[in-house]
């Protein structure tokens, strides 16, 4: 074992002060002791070079075995136990997690209009690493590109049905009997979802990562935001939790949907041309899937993740256009306008955490889904943190909260939109009754060229999964590696497949829904780091030269 | 014969570069050739620099340092990337050119069999350069 330092170059003879020199005066570095990399294990063994943090690496890898092992061995009894935890957390801890969901909202906007939106993360002199557009892809790509193919066509359509029915699922107390203002709920509670909230979360994040990294010199782990509030014990155990239940969340997070994607591509295969959607099926999705996103992750960030990510906008962009122009055109670009009204119009219902009189809605649908993206933000905001860099503060909250908010409300429009127009107009009951990862499907359907839009709809599935899996691995990797963007190749190998294998035993095995439960449930412990990431952002910002 | 060597250093490695270094030096004397060190970094923070500011300063010293103890000409270039475990040939390849290095000393591992899924950062040089390339074997068991 070789335990690495710098201290051939710590003590340069004209850096002036020990350790960590200041730079020429572009950005404000924290002072601290630790160096990157100072707890990891650097070998080569059998041929193989690897640098992992000891700890967070040997127990996270512990502990996701242990409930892989667990979830399969003891099926009815743990599973129930995980499922059951979720809805106890979600309904009782609701009004936390939209209170907090505000609070991240509320900062990202207020950044945007102060002084402290020039900073440029990086220094003051930093460029970016990519373009506008290989940027943006990325962002949208990582943060919800596959969730948009699930639900853009099945969630407005079930708001729009408990809406007019008046059923206790309704947001709001719904509109019974009132077709187009049981619309405009539908989409507004949608866009509510799906727009200025969950972005506003991975914003903060992502914001508070490439603060502490890219201008304070920590390393690029979740523990780092936590240095205003602990200090240097973020190094010690305290830190190792932190990473580790990033680590936890991620993987898990990745497997139980990669899991979902594999469910919901298989649907679409059956249904379009009558291939079996078994187990066997499956797990060659899968399998597909991970040899794609191995190689992407071998080719890095630059000529794998972020091609593919264009290659997924491009997709994305033709499947939306197609829907705009053969659907409802007029009502779409319409509609497009009037949602984005209903949502502002809404949405401080929507938002309000307290004394509210659609429980079901509130605590089974928004309190869900906040503890979802806020499970899956340590991994999209270190992923958007790291193709960052180079951005002002102004620049990543526009790019990070409002353009994806107004993409999705357009999306949403098109897609569930088109979906009601076909129930209302002509009565087409198919997407109504269309199982979940089908109702895309039963859509389509129902305009021309259907094999072809179908096609192009199961491949996105599946690219938005390469997509997810690949930048995962990445993220991952840094995490269990102390940091370091730069350990080598072989790690990377390592989790992209774990993360297969681990899908597939869980589909096959059965307990992918217990885990996707336990997942969620590091929503709560997430909600307290996000807090603290607020507070750390303010104190970062605020010492900041500014542009 | 050489006017200008280039030799990409990764400052978190050094004890494995020595061999490389004393030939680049050696050869450099001999042909009063010019040494360019060529240092790839994330743009994140890493354990050699915090930032990519600091990691220039800490090459330029490295390149002072050698051109002291050996007495050849040196100089520095530090390039970033986002992911340079994945980009780094191709990067290299790039500073080649920017360079305009006309000989290349690097040093790289014994060959082995992992070689042919993932070839080492040598071999890929030199199978794409137009410019001498001198690989230099690390003989540690470890390197």
């Amino acid at each position: 074992m070789d335990k690495q330092s710098n201290d051939n170059n710590a003590q340069e003879p004209d850096n002036g002060s020990v350790g960590v020199p200041a730079p020429e005066g572009p950005a404000n570095l924290i002072d601290t002791d630790y160096v990157i990399g100072q707890d990891n294990v650097a070998t080569t063994k059998f041929g193989l070079e690897i640098d992992l943090h000891g700890k967070v690496f040997s127990i996270s890898a512990l502990i996701i075995l242990f409930f892989v092992i667990i979830t399969l061995a003891l099926q009815d009894q743990v599973g129930p136990a995980f499922t059951a935890l979720r809805p106890w957390l979600t309904n009782n801890m609701a009004w936390f997690f939209l209170f907090s969901a505000n609070i991240f909202v509320l900062l990202a906007v207020v950044l945007i209009f102060t002084p402290l939106g020039r900073v440029r993360l990086g220094g003051m002199h930093a460029k970016p690493d990519f373009s506008y557009m290989g940027w943006f892809a990325m962002l949208f790509a990582a943060g919800m590109g596959i969730g948009l193919m699930f639900y853009g066509v099945a969630e407005p359509m079930t708001h729009f049905g408990t809406s007019l029915s008046g059923s206790d699922w309704a947001p709001l107390g719904g509109a019974p009997g009132n077709e187009q203002a049981a619309l405009n709920l539908g989409m507004a509670a949608t866009i509510f979802h799906w727009g200025l909230h969950p972005w506003g979360i991975y914003a903060i994040v992502a914001l508070a990562l490439a603060l502490f990294s890219f201008n304070k010199g920590l390393p690029l782990t979740m523990r780092s935001i936590f240095y205003p509030i602990l200090g240097e014990r973020v190094w010690g155990w305290p830190g190792h939790v932190i990473d580790i239940v990033a680590v936890f969340a991620t993987l898990f997070g990745l497997a139980t949907s990669l899991g979902l994607g594999a469910k919901q591509a298989a649907a679409g295969l059956e249904y379009l041309f009558g291939i079996p959607g078994g187990e066997v099926t499956m797990v060659l999705l899968i399998t597909g899937i991970t040899c794609v996103a191995l190689t992407s992750v071998l080719l890095g960030v630059d000529k794998g993740v972020q091609r593919l990510s264009q290659i997924n906008m491009v997709l994305a962009a033709l499947l939306l256009l197609f829907i705009i122009i053969v659907g409802p055109t007029m009502l779409i670009l319409s509609g497009f306008f009037e949602n984005l009204w209903n949502y502002a119009a809404d949405l401080p219902a929507l938002a309000n955490p307290f004394g509210r009189q659609d429980s079901n809605f509130m605590e089974g649908w928004t309190s869900f889904y906040w503890a979802w993206w806020i499970s899956w933000s340590p991994f999209v905001g270190m992923f958007i943190a790291r193709v960052s860099r180079g951005r002002t503060v102004r620049e990543f909250i526009i790019a990070v909260l409002l353009v994806p908010t107004v993409i999705s409300v357009l999306w949403m429009t098109a897609f569930g939109g088109a979906a009601i127009d076909q129930f209302v107009s002509n009565g087409f009951q198919g997407v109504k009754e269309a199982a979940l990862e089908l109702k895309l499907f039963a859509m389509l359907g129902q305009m021309p060229l259907t094999t072809i839009t179908s096609f192009i709809g199961i491949v996105l599935v599946i690219v938005f999964f390469v997509t997810s899996s690949d930048s995962g691995s990445l993220v991952i990797d840094s995490i269990t590696a102390g940091g370091k963007v730069d350990a080598p190749k072989p790690q990377r190998v390592f989790w992209a497949v774990i993360e297969g294998a681990i899908a597939i035993a869980l589909l096959v095995g059965g307990g992918a829904e217990a885990l996707q439960a336990m997942v969620i449930s590091t929503g709560l412990p997430f909600t307290l780091v996000l807090l603290a990431a607020c507070y750390a952002i303010i104190v970062g910002l605020k010492d900041e030269p500014r542009g | 014969m050489y006017s200008k060597i280039m030799v990409p250093v990764d400052l978190a490695h050094l004890e494995v570069l020595q061999p490389a270094l004393k030939t680049a030096s050696d050869l450099a004397r001999h042909y009063g050739a010019e040494v360019c060190y060529v240092g790839v970094t994330a743009t994140t923070p890493g354990s050699v620099a915090r930032t990519p500011e600091e990691y220039q300063q800490k090459l330029e010293a490295f390149a002072r340092e050698q051109a002291g103890d050996h007495g050849q000409r040196a100089s520095a270039r530090m390039i970033t990337s986002p992911d340079p475990i994945a980009d780094l040939d191709d990067v290299l390849l790039q500073a080649i050119e920017d360079t305009g290095a006309d000989l290349v000393v690097m040093a790289t591992h014994l060959p082995r069999h992992l070689d042919a899924v993932m070839p080492s950062h040598g071999d890929r040089i030199a199978a794409h350069t137009e410019q001498s390339v001198f690989l230099v074997r690390v003989h540690n068991r470890d390197g």
